[in-house]
């Protein structure tokens, strides 16, 4: 029973050509885990919502400086593509759009969706009152 | 035919009927489910938390407080942050498991996955039901 049986394995990754769908899925995945990390920042707000002014003041400056908008246009991707990615599984889950040219159309539809969205709130954001 | 002689067999069920719906983690598809389920609250949450996120804009905190303690809007990021942290508990265990081989590691791993994920879920509820009560 404990003898290791030598089963065939999958090739890894770098062996097979590149393609749309399989850099979109490592994509997926990482904006997931940036996400998971970046559920931080949404729980530090709101503790510091709760906390008073003096602690509201400190997450606001730190938004509104450069490196902290460029944290949450990070995370606003990450969170629509994301989004748009996982509809995309969702999809697949319900057993449609495996045809090559079905699943390159949802491929390539999840990543337009993602950034035009993601400009798209920030020029509305901008509008609305500059953060 | 003779009846089996095996002393471990003691079960009437099958082996097949043991393992069924279970696997090795005895939980099954509980997991592929739950994923499943809050990416499906959170498509039709997207939305309402978005126009939030817009409304507390520009806001100072006396503003910003006022706003995230109004029913909907507290009801609305409440369901949020339920469905959105258990889902990347699942992911993040997902992750874990594909990458780390070494089994302590691995376990240590997830263990600290599972106590940040209630941490960020509890600490942001807490937030807003404070906020919510006007304490």
């Amino acid at each position: 029973m404990t003898a290791r049986i030598e089963r065939p394995l999958s090739p890894h990754l770098q062996t097979y050509r590149w393609t749309l769908t399989m850099a979109l899925s490592i994509v997926h995945r990482a904006t997931g885990v940036a996400l998971y990390f970046g559920t931080l920042l949404l729980a530090w707000w709101l503790i510091a919502a709760a906390s008073g002014p003096t602690a509201y003041a400190h997450v606001h400056a730190f938004i509104a400086s450069i490196f902290g908008r460029l944290i949450v246009f990070g995370y606003t991707w990450a969170l629509l593509h994301h989004l748009f990615s996982g509809i995309r599984h969702l999809v697949w889950d319900l057993g449609y759009g495996f045809k090559a040219n079905e699943r390159e159309t949802m491929t390539w539809g999840a990543l337009v969706a993602g950034i035009s969205a993601t400009v798209l709130l920030w020029i509305v954001a901008y509008m609305i009152g500059s953060g | 035919m003779t009846a089996p002689q095996d002393e471990t067999v003691k079960s009437m069920r099958t082996p097949l009927g043991r393992v069924r719906n279970l696997g090795a983690s005895h939980s099954g598809t509980t997991d592929f489910w739950r994923q499943r389920i809050t990416a499906v609250a959170m498509v039709l949450l997207m939305v309402p938390v978005i126009v939030v996120v817009m409304m507390l804009l520009g806001n100072n905190h006396a503003g910003a407080s006022q706003r995230l303690a109004s029913p909907l809007v507290a009801i609305v990021l409440l369901l949020f942050i339920i469905a959105s942290t258990w889902h990347m508990k699942i992911g993040m265990q997902v992750v874990i498991e594909d990458y780390v081989h070494h089994e302590q590691l691995k376990l240590a791993a997830i263990i600290a996955n599972n106590f940040f994920s209630f941490a960020v879920a509890l600490a942001s509820i807490y937030a807003i039901l404070k906020l919510s009560s006007g304490v």
